[in-house]
């Protein structure tokens, strides 16, 4: 058993080393947020993440994908019909000439996923310092924190305290397990005007696309905590009846 | 183990005739209508009842999960992610099968709880404890490959930990390990027959449930008191009693079971198998799911070697055996008494083994590093002490407290009398009211 922990050991540092620094846990717990969507009610900001998917196209989807999230799901956002279709054909997909069988590009229509924005994981560490940017339609789930902790990251950098000694190309972050991150702190310096009134200031973008990714992550999260309620309130009725037949058909027994 | 034979007590035609031909009405009658039942369960009865409704819960969502669900190590994760998200009601269907698992084993474990705390394992029950024994085994392997099927990190790591560990088998467990990966590491081959025996065992569960049930009926329920009933007065009939009793314990279970489904799907898995499988990345701590991690703890507690035994093999085999020793429970027990109610130094211990796995529980979700190790090492030690040395040792000396004469006694003492029995009015009955 030691001998297999310690292989699994050195496996972790070695993929900890190659895919931006994993290997220790002991970054602090990230502060709990009032999210609209978390609690029983919960329900999605639309505005915000309407917001948030902005913040994604024009900051994160310069690296990351969202391969799990296709156009005409954001109608679930309170997009019309011909705003997902507008969205949708500035995207250029991948395609196959149906009379040459070469591939080319066409516009993108609401039945496509997002398109990648690199063509496999190598392209994308070669063109990252040899960091794998992770997809983000599932990256709330995906981490112990979930969106508290996705909020705090984005926030998160800061410069490194003076007695660690940071590895080449890499950033501080307080929240990131490890703490040297190959992502740079994106949202500082981030040129991006909102459409309406609210102000694209780092904290608010960090704010809308954490509501934006919570939502790619669970677009079902609405109609299971609706049918939740509907469950549950059966089943308190129900359980009432039961509890009176079962009363009323043992009373000769006590 | 009603002895009526009348062969068509039914009014309805069609019945009749059925009936006459292959009698499975007068069968369902007998064992789920007349069947005499002991009078004085509590809830903790409820229990097998609502297991077997979440094995029939397993199997039917697990059958419509299959039908959308890809096999290969390419397409598994995504085929998942499918499912949550353009699969009518897929959210839901692999929610109920996730939490199923979870639920399941919480009404499987406080059954074998109950049956421990009862005695309901002796005889003549050994063979109907040693069938639920065989159940929980295959529910283990069964849960394991159902978690390895997403491809997630930790199903990919899992599977490669738990796999590895028949490594550790002096001689032949690299053979072993290869055979059963399919090839020399978790890889699709390893996918695919998870997947056959993910489908293929939760069937097998159902024959050892038949016989289980079976059994049961041959001997007869145990009860809280774990003296066997004499005579009318102390059992009444299945139906209607248990099952509007044992109907309202499911409902207030599938509330429990509910809230988790709807409200809170992901509190009892792992973030990081929403990572898809990565076989170069190991994530920071491989844990089980919950249900496995007494046993994962009392594994990494055995961190020595023992003369030619490995400390690696060393845990294989006291994992196996904190299970394999449940079989073997009937005879290492040697108190008379069955119900622990009247077995007044043996509660104690029974609350100690209860805390102890709790304990074990704990720790196997802890990193095992320094305090951690011992305390998992004591669980460990407490564990087979108990099962090993002190169930053999304690029905030899403990004075048990006198029992009731019959179950209906024991009831209307509590109930009719308007007092708790104490162990005088249970030795002489006379002088109650």
């Amino acid at each position: 058993m030691r001998r297999l922990k310690t292989s699994l050991l050195a496996a972790a540092l070695v993929a900890g080393l190659a895919g931006g620094a994993r290997a220790a846990e002991e970054a602090p717990a990230p502060p709990a947020q009032d999210w609209q969507f978390s609690g029983m009610f919960g329900t999605y900001d639309r505005e915000s993440a309407q917001r948030g998917l902005q913040v994604y196209r024009e900051v994160c989807a310069a690296c990351h994908a969202l391969q799990y999230v296709a156009f005409r799901n954001l109608t679930e956002l309170g997009f019309g019909e011909a705003e997902v279709e507008q969205i949708a054909s500035e995207y250029q997909v991948e395609t196959i000439n149906r009379d040459t069988g070469e591939t080319e590009m066409r516009a993108g229509i609401p039945a496509d996923h997002f398109p990648a924005p690199f063509a496999n994981e190598a392209a994308a560490r070669a063109a990252n310092n040899n960091a794998y940017p992770p997809d983000l339609s599932l990256i709330v789930e995906a981490r112990g924190g979930g969106a508290d902790y996705l909020h705090a990251f984005l926030l998160g950098y800061e410069p490194p305290p003076e007695d660690i000694e940071m590895m080449p190309g890499l950033n501080y972050n307080r929240y990131f397990p490890g703490h040297q991150v190959a992502m740079p702190d994106m949202l500082s310096g981030a040129q991006l005007q909102y459409a309406h009134e609210v102000e694209a200031t780092p904290a608010q973008m960090a704010w809308d696309v954490t509501n934006f990714l919570a939502w790619a992550s669970e677009p079902n999260m609405e109609a299971r905590k609706q049918t939740g309620w509907a469950v549950v309130l059966f089943l308190v009725v129900f359980a009432g009846i039961m509890y009176a037949s079962k009363r009323k058909i043992w009373a000769d027994k006590h | 183990m009603a002895h009526s034979s009348q062969p068509s007590s039914f009014r309805n035609p069609v019945i009749r005739w059925i009936d006459r031909r292959l009698p499975l009405f007068t069968m369902m009658n007998k064992e789920y209508g007349e069947f005499p039942t002991p009078r004085n369960f509590n809830y903790l009865w409820s229990f097998g009842g609502i297991a077997m409704l979440m094995l029939v819960l397993m199997i039917l969502t697990g059958v419509f999960l299959a039908m959308n669900y890809t096999a290969h190590t390419e397409h598994a994760f995504s085929s998942v992610e499918r499912i949550m998200r353009d699969v009518n009601g897929g959210w839901l269907l692999r929610y109920l099968h996730m939490n199923g698992a979870s639920f399941f084993f919480i009404a499987v474990y406080i059954h074998m709880f109950r049956g421990l705390y009862y005695g309901s394992y002796k005889a003549p029950r050994e063979l109907l404890w040693q069938l639920g024994v065989m159940i929980f085994l295959l529910m283990m392997a069964t849960a394991f490959m159902g978690y390895v099927l997403p491809w997630g990190q930790m199903s990919y790591w899992a599977a490669q930990v738990i796999t590895g560990l028949f490594s550790a088998i002096p001689w032949i467990g690299d053979s072993i390990q290869t055979w059963l990966l399919g090839g020399p590491t978790v890889d699709n081959p390893t996918l695919n027959r998870f997947y056959a025996l993910h489908f293929l065992l939760p069937f097998v569960i159902f024959g050892v449930v038949i016989l289980h049930v079976a059994a049961l009926h041959v001997t007869g329920s145990n009860n809280p008191t774990g003296i066997e009933p004499k005579g009318p007065e102390d059992t009444v009939p299945f139906h209607p009693y248990y099952t509007t009793k044992d109907f309202f314990a499911v409902v207030v279970f599938m509330l429990f079971f509910a809230m988790f489904v709807f409200f809170a799907p992901n509190f009892m898995g792992h973030p990081d198998n929403y990572i898809p499988a990565n076989p170069l990345q190991t994530p920071a701590h491989i844990v089980p799911e919950w249900y496995f991690l007494p046993f994962y703890a009392i594994l990494r507690a055995i961190d020595f070697d023992i003369l030619f035994i490995t400390a690696k093999f060393g845990g294989f085999i006291a994992m196996f055996a904190s299970i394999i020793l449940l079989f073997f429970l009937p005879w290492l027990d040697t108190s008379k008494v069955r119900s622990t109610r009247y077995r007044p130094i043996y509660r104690w211990f029974f609350l100690l083994l209860l805390a102890d796995v709790i304990v074990l529980g704990y720790m196997g979700s802890q990193p095992a590093e320094g305090i951690n190790v011992l305390i998992a090492q004591l669980a460990t030690a407490y564990y087979f002490f108990h099962f090993l040395i002190l169930l053999p040792i304690l029905g030899k000396f403990e004075r048990p407290l006198p029992l009731p004469r019959s179950i209906a006694e024991s009831v209307l003492s509590k109930h009719g009398g308007g007092r708790a029995p104490s162990a005088e009015a249970a030795a002489s009955p006379e002088s109650k009211a």
